[in-house]
């Protein structure tokens, strides 16, 4: 293995991993304010590539039109998959919740394959998002490049909300006291729902450069990346934001790497994830940046 | 200011509050004592739209609070310190004062109203950017009920500020109470320490087992043989009495 293919791969695994990452972010962060695993974050990915997807085809928008569309829909979904599923039962035990979302999670699958049919569709990848540069024996694709700039700006973007602004006090302070923050004459539900929709609005981000890398739009493409930005999500360290990120891109680089270094193991791709998830959860539950929470 | 009547609230088959009836007039320091698991904290919790109200009524300045939110509730002007302080203690002391006015858009008035709170407890400026789950029991205290002013209350309602704090701290919480009710505010006050928060009160209820079992001023409870006995240690005067 020579250097070029090595640093190729790496950028191939740094790709992958940023996608993983933008979806383990909405999951920690819902997790961080409820303690509740949302399993249906990972369906949110089709939810955006279906938007995106149609408003291109069928409704002719511009592809950038389409993505901010995309967003947008994707946002208010995640509000209403809340408003609607999680809220009437914000009281009752955590299982219940856990219940739900898994039930969330097919509704949106099969709802999908009601309306629209389970045939996967051709994502219309737009033209400045082909190609790729060529720098001696290396060839970086154009989207790789554009995947490494949104996850960074949109991380920067999300670790300033949490940290610099008054609603992202309020998330923090939600994440351990969710009777107190009312108390202080704060709107819990309206904290909780701005957390989905900034968690969605990632995950849409992370759907619509998906298709672009992986192309083809169906209603059960959201399982397997939705479960590995779970796994994302508890390797860095369940709640923490940048923890999220950092676990995604362990997991997108393992996942190459390892299939790189021993192509005979491409089978068992998937499989790498669901390992790495077993040994953290047996030497070091709280992940990477993980702290330990009580109870 | 505060008037509460024949308050019914149970916790599923549980009935902790069997029809109290409490008011609390402007300007005052009405307490309201009782031993664990008298129903003090369902009282204020019912008050601040934690739990839901059985049957009975709550009005706040002639505000029915009934099917009200909590945080509906503190927009009226009611601020709550809960038991236990219940501090963010992943938010910075400075985070917790800002939380407490999060509703207050006016960025000049939040300024001085810090200010205020860090003149009061100077020890705690050099602390501003420290993490709050790293202050004394005693400085959480002080910042709980600091976070609580920040909203400039018209009530405050506060739930056993003196649990669990060294004695000398705990006179400094009374101390602060006082100071409270004489820049304007009325407060409630729930106390297992009947002695201190009778001296400080003008009024005063005794709860016990989800009633109100005494009722009266300060100075009448406090040499209420049947308080003194319960709550004043008077079965310690008893036993040295019959020495
Ligand atoms: N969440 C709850 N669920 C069930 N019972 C409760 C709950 N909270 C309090 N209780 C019961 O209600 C009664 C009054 O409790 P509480 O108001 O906390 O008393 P106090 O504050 O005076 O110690 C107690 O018997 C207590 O066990
Ligand atoms: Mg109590």
């Amino acid at each position: 293995m020579d250097f070029s293919f090595a640093t190729q791969q790496i950028i191939y695994g740094l790709t992958l991993g940023c996608l993983y990452g933008l979806l383990a972010i909405g999951y920690t962060m819902v997790y961080g304010v409820l303690r509740l695993i949302n399993f249906a974050h990972g369906d949110l990915l089709m939810v955006s590539a279906y938007v995106a997807f149609f408003g291109i085809i069928i409704f002719s928008l511009p592809w950038p039109l389409a993505f901010v569309g995309a967003a947008v829909l994707t946002a208010m979904i995640g509000i209403l998959i809340d408003r609607g599923a999680y809220k009437p039962i914000r009281k009752s035990p955590r299982i219940s919740a856990l219940i739900t979302a898994i039930g969330v999670s097919f509704f949106l699958e099969n709802l999908a394959l009601v309306l629209i049919g389970g045939r996967p569709k051709s994502f219309p990848t737009p033209m400045m998002f082909n190609g790729s540069l060529t720098l001696g024996q290396l060839k970086i694709p154009v989207l790789s490049l554009w995947v490494l700039a949104v996850t960074l700006v949109l991380l920067i973007v999300v670790v300033t909300i949490i940290h610099r602004t008054r609603v992202g006090m309020a998330m923090r302070a939600l994440s351990r006291d969710i009777e107190t923050v009312s108390l202080m004459g704060i709107d819990e539900n309206r904290v909780i729902s701005f957390t989905f929709a900034l968690g969605s609005v990632l995950a849409a981000f992370g759907g619509v450069m998906w298709c672009m890398k992986y192309p083809a739009v169906e209603p059960f493409m959201g399982v397997i990346p939705g479960l590995k930005a779970f796994v994302a999500a508890v390797l860095g360290g369940i709640g923490n934001v940048t923890g999220a990120a950092i676990g995604g891109l362990i997991l997108g680089l393992a996942e190459v790497l390892i299939v790189a270094i021993e192509p005979d193991w491409s089978g068992y791709r998937d499989a790498i994830a669901f390992c790495i998830m077993i040994v953290i959860l047996l030497t070091r539950p709280t992940g990477i940046m993980g702290e330990n929470l009580p109870d | 200011m505060l008037q509460i009547e024949d308050l019914h609230v149970s916790y599923g088959g549980i009935k902790a509050l069997k029809g109290i009836s409490i008011e609390v007039g402007k300007g005052e320091i009405v307490s309201l004592l009782g031993s664990n698991g008298a129903g003090k904290s369902t009282t204020v919790r019912a008050i601040s739209g934690l739990v839901s109200i059985g049957s009975g009524e709550i009005n706040f300045k002639g505000i029915r609070l009934k099917g009200m939110s909590a945080h509906k509730i503190q927009k009226l002007g009611l601020a709550h310190v809960p038991e236990g302080r219940k501090i963010f203690s992943n938010l910075t002391v400075n985070e917790n004062l800002l939380m407490g006015a999060y509703n207050n858009r006016d960025k000049s008035d939040i300024r001085s109203l810090l200010e205020l709170f860090f003149r009061r407890f100077p020890a705690m400026d050099c602390k501003r950017e420290q993490l709050a789950g790293t202050l004394s029991g005693g400085e959480q205290q002080m910042l709980a009920i600091g976070r609580a002013m920040m909203s400039k209350p018209e009530l405050l309602v506060m739930d056993e500020p003196s649990l669990g704090l060294a004695p000398l701290v705990v006179n400094d919480v009374f101390n602060i109470i006082e100071g409270i009710r004489k820049e304007g505010t009325t407060v409630l006050l729930i106390e297992q320490n009947a002695n201190a928060a009778l001296k400080i009160s003008d009024y005063a209820f005794l709860l016990e087992n989800g009633r109100i079992l005494l009722e009266g001023t300060g100075v009448e409870l406090l040499n209420d043989p049947r308080v003194r006995a319960a709550y004043l240690g008077g079965a310690e005067d008893k036993a040295d009495s019959d020495k």
